[in-house]
Order: structure tokens, then C-alpha cells, then sequence
């Protein structure tokens, strides 16, 4: 790490302040009272609307995008972030958000170490537990935790810093400006060094004060490609989830499942005998159906297997994929093609997206422990207060009894944002009054967990002589449940926004949603219909399916006007730095090299969280890649190359936004060739890893490039579901051009034969095999 | 009683004969290595060691086992080289391989598995031998799983 001095007041006045009027290097920020140094962060906002002076209008994602207005809603209690110095030199974080494999805790940590001139292994992240007086500074989503802690956690640990010198400069009676910090230490004249841990106690503040502090001109440590703070943990098996916790009493509890969503119990018929099984020590029915606590999952599972429910209905028996799509269909908007020239040609895509499952490898799981007057929750949560405030309520709990624990995160996909296996835990403990450990079995994770809802996307559009004039988008869907606390958010700040007075779901729509492209008239709509079923937000929303349907309609396009899908896009898209991160992927993936017959290259561009991205992909789909033998696993087109090129604006740890691409990509080609789940009778089919087809090794190209384009905008944008949608489209591209015909559903093999046999309803779950020793290798 | 030797140490838990192996590690031992994805023998989230083999010890009843059985589990690997790590674990922190993190014990322990049965038939590893490995990553980390186990069977 480089050493840095500290710039005199004097370099503050050549920084120009931007738009804004505020210099963007200085912040007020506080030191606490405390027995050691403790920092916090003043409120700080970075966001500004994206100029647009292009002949399509500006839409609102251009103006004010979803993370924006997460990062307002951050604004009021980001002064509360706070770090804390210790007498060991190290700079402790509660990060006030989930981790669940993104990689926030090592980029945030690298914030920290970077201001503070501190080497990152100093820095110790936690999770904060649920801070019910942040507000909305607690949620996890939206690819917006970056973008909304990156200026307050940086005037935290720059005061911090501020604050070590001028203390080791009031000892030494020394000009702080003539003093140095390196690595934890502060130099001073004569060669005099003091550790930030030496320091921390003098340093400490005896009342609270306010300081003003800047913040460094140029990274050190920011930018630079920086491994995981908790791989070590990870490879070695010491990483801690939730159901690795020993809580004292918690014992393994899992919940006997309706065979249909939603579906009741009525009654129990045998629950004395399977009190009475092996190990099981409580039977009780709750609302989601029948928990059994005991010794050992597996002893769970066997209960669970011997118990005789007489379940009540659901809230979508007799639901299938077909009378669902009609449904869909009922509801889709029209088509409101403004007035065009004679002549014109007019393109009708219409694409359909069977329902699919955000579920982690990880099941839902959530320890609870609750009392008569307390309770005590631990759960990977990404909405943790509202967490907390549903679960005192159900409990009939203050909101201040119920502690709730944030945990490591097995993966979530958007599958956290929701609370259901804590309150879940919550209502079994309350019910048999003693703790319990809750673990999903993977079967209910697939067909009762929550899903990304179905939905069509048609598109329209209208060309005449060389030009794009209209470009209309209509998607409907299965309504997304956004009741995890981004709702709330919304209403908060609903007079603030750019969209007018629409629901939660169309407001997230419009802020997500744009066509980046000089098309004319653009318009893009959403339309829900309520089903019935558990959804939520899977990894980057809305997007996904609407690139998909609005990328297959741009190479339609190209193809009609004779153009070459690339230098189509590249005449097309609105600024030069989308048409860098095109022309960059072209570039590195050799676009219109000369491919056999049943292979072929395809392109796509998305735009969002503040950043743009390109995918080139090629793919196989000759008979003998597609049939290639593999037992109990669904092989298809094989994409045998990946080139995926992403401009985030500030990358803050360019190989953790490598990582979040390289898991895009895998999330692409399993929603474009694999993955969903089928729907028959009021529950998906699908009930493991072996029905719900994830990209698999036999699935993942064996030559992917990502690369991270260096900052352009000084700002970091969304980082975690920012792959997805431009892979799934390429891939998409890509076989239409390899096959010749653009596929309609997706994946491409939902309506194909089932490739597998599906596992019974009742009982609920599947017996765990016992011939594990004929499969040694 | 069931016995069997744990990552070196014979070790003896009272339970039934039909209880899987993993809820043994996991819930009565506190070995939490193993995870638990399916135990459906699909995700191979629990991968361990038996004898030196991979296995998935959802799948097996703890019955099935004999007191001279050597179980190693992802806490074991590094002491089966007499070192603080297994060189496949390097290679997975070298490529930085791990998102969350909830497979990857699973996924290492195959990659030894994969990377000794390779070595044993006198051969490096493949992408053939690759395109087998049935471990399911949701972050998706597969292509720098297949790279770290190259690089990992370089030092095994």
C-alpha cells in the first residue's frame, strides 16, 4: 500500500465542485463518545440523473434508476454507520446488509482499508444484527448495496484516519500535515511511528463531535483486483451458515408440506405414533403445515414420511403452466403503435417465460428461540427490519424483544429478501415452547419456496428506410411480491419519483426497464395478474426476460434491414459507452469468424444498476453436442465460448465483479437452455437438483473471458445481478442464428418431454437413498 | 454405538443403525463441513472421503459403516498431506474460487477424488473428467472450479 500525506486545506478549493454544488471529496462525518475510537459516516448522496439527449426520450431508468432511489431512501440514517478502532489496530464493520456470496463484506472491507491506509486482513466485517432505526438502510437488493454505503463507509474510515494522526501529531506536538500513515501506522517527523491500535484509546472522543474530512483523490487499494476476506474460511469448511449455529436447545426441526400450495391442515390423524418415532421429540401443526422437531434431520425426515395429513385446499389447486398463460394472456395490454408512414414494415415477437426457481443451495433455514417475553432469531435475511417487525407482530411481541441475527448466506438469488423460514422457526418455537433449528428439505425448496413468476413479453416494432421508428414492449406477468420492505421504500419516496403514480411492481418496472437504443418512439409496459403463488425477486428482476425478448427483436430487425447483428447495435445504441463494451466483446470474441453449419455466434447489450454490458457467445447445437450422453442430466446446445465485457463505472474489486459475471453467465445459459419449473395441479414438478436443471459442469463453457472495463464514471454501479440479462440474450441470439429459428419459450426445452420423473406430493418429501457406498470414486 | 475413524480419530455416537451418515457429522458430531443441498445424493454438497473415496454421506446409514472405515470430511483433507492445506485448497483460494462458499467443501473434496482417480490410472485430469463432476454451484462458480482443479492437480 502506498503511503499518502495529508493534502492541505488548500488542494480542497481546486476540486471542482460538480453539479451538485458540494465538493465531492469533503464530508462531514462524527466521532462518538467511546472508550476507544469510534467513527461514524454523515449522510452523503452521489446520485445524479444521466443526461439523455437522444432522439428517443428519456425513460425513467434513464433519470432515476431502482438503486438510485434505494440509495435516497439510504439517506436519512447512513450517519449511523459506524466503525470502530481497536487497541489491536484492527477496524471493525457491522455491515448493515446480507452476504450471500456477492462479495460485499471484501469490497466493503476494501473501502475501509483503502481510506483508512489499512492492509485489508486489519478490517473485520460482521453482519449487523436488524437495526430497526436505520430504516430502509438495511435491505439487500437491487445491486445497490455498493452504490449506497460507498461514500458514507469511506468518510467513516477517512475521519477515522483523520482522527489517528491528528491524535499521534498532538502527542508528538507535530504539524499533522507534515505526517504520513502506512499499512496501520502513522509516521511523524524524525522517523516516529505510532500504531493505529497504540493510538485508538487516545483517540477515543469523550462527547460526540462532528469533523470534516476528505476523502482520497486516488485509490490504493479501491480498484485493485483483491481476493475474498472469507475464502480461507470457505475452503477450509469453518465458514459458518445458519444451520452450522450450535444454539443450546435448537434442536433439527423441519415442516411436513401440503401437496399443494398454500394448501391447510385439517387434521392430524397419527401424531402420538410419530411423537413416539425414533428420536422425535415434538409434533405441532402450524400454518404451513406440520413441524416435527428432533435428534436429527433425518430423523425429521423419517416423521415426516410416516405422518397422515388430511390437508385442506390451497390457494392455486388446479393451477397448471397452460390455464396460468391464460390467464397471462387475458391480461396483456395492447399494442399502441403511434401513427407512422405508409410504408412501413411493422415486426411481432411474442415470448413466453414458464415459472422459475431463485432457490440457493442452501434451503430456507432459521434458528429461533422464543420465549414468553423474547425472542432471538438467527436467518440470512436481506430485510432484516422488516423481518424483525413481522415477526414481532406474529409473535405479539415489542419489536425490541425479538433480536434478529443476520447470518452468512448459502446463496439467495433474491430468494432473502423474504423472511419465510425465520417466521416460520418463530411460530414452531412458540408453538412447542422450546428452540428449534429449521431446515427446508429440498424438495419444498423447489415446489414451495418462491419462484420468479411467468410472464410474456411481445414486443413491436416498426422500421422504414435505415431507421427504428417505433419499439414497443408489453410484458405481463404473474405478480412479483415486493412486500419484503422495497415497498415501503417506494411509498416513502413515491412524490420523489419520475414514474407518476404507479403500483410497487410497475414502479420497479419503470425503474429497472429502458430500450437502449435509438428506436424513436419507445414504450414499455407491465401488466400483472395474481395467481396465487409464492413469488418473489429473482436475481435482476424484470430484466432478464425483457432482454431476452427485446434482443431476439433487435437481431430480427437487423436481419430485415440487411444489417449484421453487431454494426445493428452498434449504430443503434445511444452513447459511446455502450458502444465500447460492444465494440470491446466483438473485438475479443472475434465477431463474425466463419462457424460450421449447427454452430454460431450471437451478441447482446444491456444497460442498468448505472453500468452497460456485452456478451458474445457461441454455441453448439449439433446433434452429437446435444445429445450427448449424460445419466439423469439434461445436456441440450452447449455454449462453448463466453465473452463478457462490463463497464460498472467504478469497479471497486475488479475479480469479485469478475466473479458476479462468471455466475451471470451460468444464471444465463441455465434460463435460456435448461431451467424452470412446470406447474401442474397447484405445484411445480420439479423437486431436485436433478429435475430443477441449474447449468451443471457437463453445461459450462470451456473458454469464458470477463472483462472488467477500467472506471469511466467515478461512481460504482450494481455489481451482483448485472450478468444475467445480456448472457441469457446472447445465448438466445445464438441458437436462433445456429438453429434458424428464434426460439419463442425459454428455456428452449420447457415444452420438450419432461426429462425426468417427478417425485410423489405425499408424502411430501423423498427418502434420503442408502446405497451411497456403491457410488465411491 | 456406531464407530468409525473421523478425520484420523476413531470416534463412537449412540443412534440408530438407519440414520445417514451426514445428520451423524452434522447434527450429533458438530462436523458442519459436509452441507447439507438435497440429501438426495444429487447436489453433492456433503461429498467426504471414505477410505480415500469420494462419497456423499446423506446416503449412506451410519449402520453401513465399520469401526476400521476411515470417513475424512473437508476439516480432514489438509492433515491427509501432513499440511495447513491441501494443495486443491490453495488452488481454490489462488482463483479465488468461492462465492458464498456453501458447496465448495463438497466441491473439493471431489476434485480430489476426480484428480487421484485421474493420477491412479496414470493420466492428468481432463475436461471430459470435468464435464462429470455432478457438484451443483448456484453462484455459479464452475469455471473457476475447473480451472483451480487443474491447477490444483499440477501440486497433488
Amino acid at each position: 500500500m502506498r503511503s499518502r500525506s495529508i493534502e492541505p486545506e488548500a488542494a480542497e478549493a481546486a476540486e471542482t465542485p460538480e453539479r451538485t454544488g458540494i465538493d465531492r471529496r469533503r464530508f462531514l462525518g462524527y466521532v462518538l463518545a467511546a472508550p476507544t475510537l469510534v467513527v461514524a459516516a454523515k449522510l452523503a448522496w452521489d446520485g445524479k440523473p444521466a443526461g439523455a439527449s437522444v432522439p428517443s426520450l428519456p425513460e425513467p431508468s434513464d433519470l432515476m434508476d431502482l438503486g438510485d432511489v434505494l440509495t435516497l431512501a439510504t439517506l436519512p440514517t447512513s450517519g449511523l454507520i459506524t466503525i470502530v478502532i481497536g487497541e489491536d489496530g484492527t477496524a471493525a464493520f457491522a455491515l448493515p446488509r446480507a452476504e450471500v456470496g456477492q462479495g460485499l463484506t471484501t469490497a466493503v472491507a476494501m473501502l475501509i482499508a483503502d481510506e483508512l491506509d489499512l492492509p485489508l486482513d486489519q478490517v473485520r466485517m460482521s453482519l449487523a444484527d436488524a437495526r430497526p432505526e436505520l430504516l430502509f438502510n438495511q435491505l439487500t437488493g437491487g445491486s445497490n448495496s455498493i452504490r449506497s454505503l460507498y461514500t458514507p463507509v469511506r468518510t467513516a474510515a477517512a475521519l477515522a484516519r483523520q482522527r489517528l494522526v491528528q491524535t499521534a501529531a498532538a502527542q508528538w506536538n507535530a504539524d499533522p500535515s507534515t505526517m504520513t500513515t502506512k499499512a496501520g501506522v502513522v509516521h511523524g517527523p524524525r522517523g516516529r511511528t505510532a500504531t493505529y491500535g497504540s493510538l485508538a484509546k487516545a483517540a477515543a472522543a469523550a462527547a460526540n463531535a462532528t469533523a470534516h474530512v476528505q476523502l482520497k483523490a486516488q485509490p490504493t487499494v479501491v480498484g485493485t483486483p483483491q481476493n475474498r476476506i472469507d475464502a480461507r474460511d470457505a475452503v477450509t469448511g469453518r465458514k459458518q451458515f445458519t444451520m452450522d449455529l450450535q444454539v443450546p436447545g435448537a434442536l433439527p426441526t423441519m415442516v411436513c408440506r401440503p401437496p399443494t400450495i398454500n394448501g391447510t391442515v385439517r387434521s392430524v390423524r397419527n401424531a402420538a405414533t410419530v411423537e413416539a418415532m425414533p428420536g422425535v421429540t415434538d409434533v405441532a401443526p402450524v400454518d404451513t403445515g406440520v413441524a416435527v422437531r428432533a435428534s436429527t434431520f433425518g430423523q425429521c425426515i423419517d416423521a415426516i414420511r410416516a405422518l397422515d395429513v388430511d390437508w385442506g385446499p390451497g390457494t392455486a389447486d388446479g393451477k397448471s403452466d397452460a390455464n396460468i398463460l391464460a390467464e397471462i394472456h387475458q391480461a396483456e395490454l395492447p399494442m399502441v403503435v403511434p401513427k407512422v408512414p405508409i410504408l412501413t414494415q411493422t415486426i411481432d415477437a411474442a415470448f413466453t417465460f414458464p415459472f422459475a426457481s431463485n432457490s440457493p443451495l442452501e434451503t430456507g433455514c432459521a434458528i429461533a428461540d422464543v420465549r414468553t417475553d423474547r425472542a432471538e432469531i438467527w436467518s440470512c435475511l436481506k430485510s432484516p427490519i422488516t423481518a424483525q417487525e413481522t415477526i414481532a407482530g406474529q409473535l405479539g411481541l415489542p419489536v425490541d424483544k425479538v433480536t434478529v441475527h443476520v447470518t452468512q448466506g448459502g446463496g439467495s438469488f433474491g430468494r432473502h429478501l423474504f423472511w419465510d423460514a425465520a417466521a416460520e422457526a418463530a411460530q414452531i418455537s412458540k408453538a412447542i415452547g422450546k428452540p428449534v433449528k429449521l431446515m427446508w428439505h429440498r424438495t419444498d425448496d423447489f415446489r414451495h419456496g418462491r419462484t420468479h413468476p411467468m410472464c410474456t413479453s411481445r414486443v413491436r416494432a416498426t422500421y422504414l428506410l435505415g431507421n427504428v421508428l417505433t419499439f414497443e414492449q408489453r410484458h405481463t406477468s404473474v405478480a412479483t411480491d415486493f412486500t419484503h420492505g422495497l415497498g415501503e421504500i417506494l411509498t416513502s419516496l413515491a412524490s420523489s419519483l419520475p414514474v407518476g403514480n404507479l403500483g410497487f411492481s410497475e414502479t420497479v418496472f419503470a425503474l429497472t426497464q429502458n430500450v437502449p437504443y435509438n428506436f424513436g418512439v419507445t414504450t414499455q409496459l407491465l401488466n400483472e395478474v395474481d395467481t396465487g403463488f409464492h413469488t418473489g425477486s429473482m436475481r435482476n428482476i424484470y430484466s432478464p426476460n425483457v432482454t431476452v425478448a427485446k434482443e431476439l427483436v433487435v437481431d430480427q430487425l437487423a436481419k430485415a434491414m440487411h444489417k449484421d447483428p453487431y454494426r445493428f447495435r452498434h449504430e443503434f445504441l445511444k452513447d459511446d459507452r455502450s458502444r465500447a463494451v460492444l465494440d470491446r466483446a466483438a473485438q475479443a470474441g472475434n465477431w463474425g469468424r466463419t462457424m460450421p453449419a449447427g454452430t454460431a455466434q450471437g451478441i447482446a447489450f444491456h444497460e442498468e444498476y448505472k453500468g452497460v454490458c456485452a456478451a458474445l457467445v457461441e454455441i453448439d447445437c449439433r446433434p452429437a453436442t446435444v445429445n450427448r450422453p449424460i445419466e439423469d442430466g439434461v445436456t441440450g446446445p452447449r455454449v462453448t465460448k463466453v465473452v463478457f465485457v462490463v463497464d460498472v463505472g467504478l469497479p471497486i474489486n475488479p475479480r469479485g465483479v469478475e466473479a458476479q459475471m462468471l455466475g451471470g453467465v451460468m444464471d444465463g445459459i441455465a434460463l435460456a437452455l435448461t431451467s424452470s419449473l412446470h406447474l401442474k395441479d397447484g405445484l411445480p414438478l420439479e423437486g431436485s437438483w436433478d429435475n430443477y436443471f441449474y447449468t451443471r459442469q457437463w453445461n459450462v463453457p470451456p473458454d469464458i473471458q470477463v472483462i472488467v472495463m477500467p472506471p469511466t464514471t467515478g461512481q460504482p454501479g450494481g455489481v451482483g445481478e448485472f450478468g444475467v440479462a445480456a448472457s441469457f440474450a446472447a445465448v438466445a441470439c445464438a441458437y436462433a442464428r445456429a438453429t434458424g429459428t428464434m426460439p419463442t419459450t425459454f428455456p428452449i426445452n420447457h415444452d420438450g418431454p419432461l426429462a425426468f420423473e417427478p417425485l410423489p406430493t405425499v408424502p411430501p418429501i423423498p427418502q434420503s437413498p442408502t446405497d451411497g457406498l456403491s457410488h465411491t470414486f | 454405538m456406531q464407530s468409525f475413524i473421523l478425520n484420523g480419530k476413531p470416534v463412537s455416537v449412540d443412534c440408530p443403525d438407519d440414520v445417514r451418515l451426514l445428520w451423524v457429522l452434522r447434527d450429533l458430531l458438530g462436523v458442519t463441513g459436509p452441507k447439507y443441498g438435497c440429501g438426495l445424493e444429487v447436489c453433492k454438497a456433503c461429498t467426504s472421503h471414505i477410505n480415500g473415496k469420494a462419497f456423499n454421506p446423506c446416503s449412506v446409514p451410519v449402520g453401513d459403516l465399520e469401526p476400521t472405515d476411515e470417513i475424512t470430511t473437508i476439516e480432514g483433507l489438509p492433515a491427509t498431506v501432513d499440511q495447513d492445506l491441501h494443495p486443491m485448497q490453495q488452488a481454490w483460494l489462488d482463483h479465488d474460487v468461492a462465492q458464498c462458499g456453501y458447496c465448495q467443501p463438497g466441491q473439493i473434496m471431489t476434485a480430489v477424488a476426480k484428480v487421484r482417480a485421474a493420477h491412479a490410472a496414470g493420466r492428468e485430469i481432463t475436461d471430459a473428467d470435468l464435464d462429470e463432476i455432478r457438484n451443483v454451484c448456484r453462484c455459479g462458480t464452475y469455471f473457476r472450479i475447473r480451472e483451480a482443479i487443474k491447477a490444483g492437480a499440477a501440486n497433488m
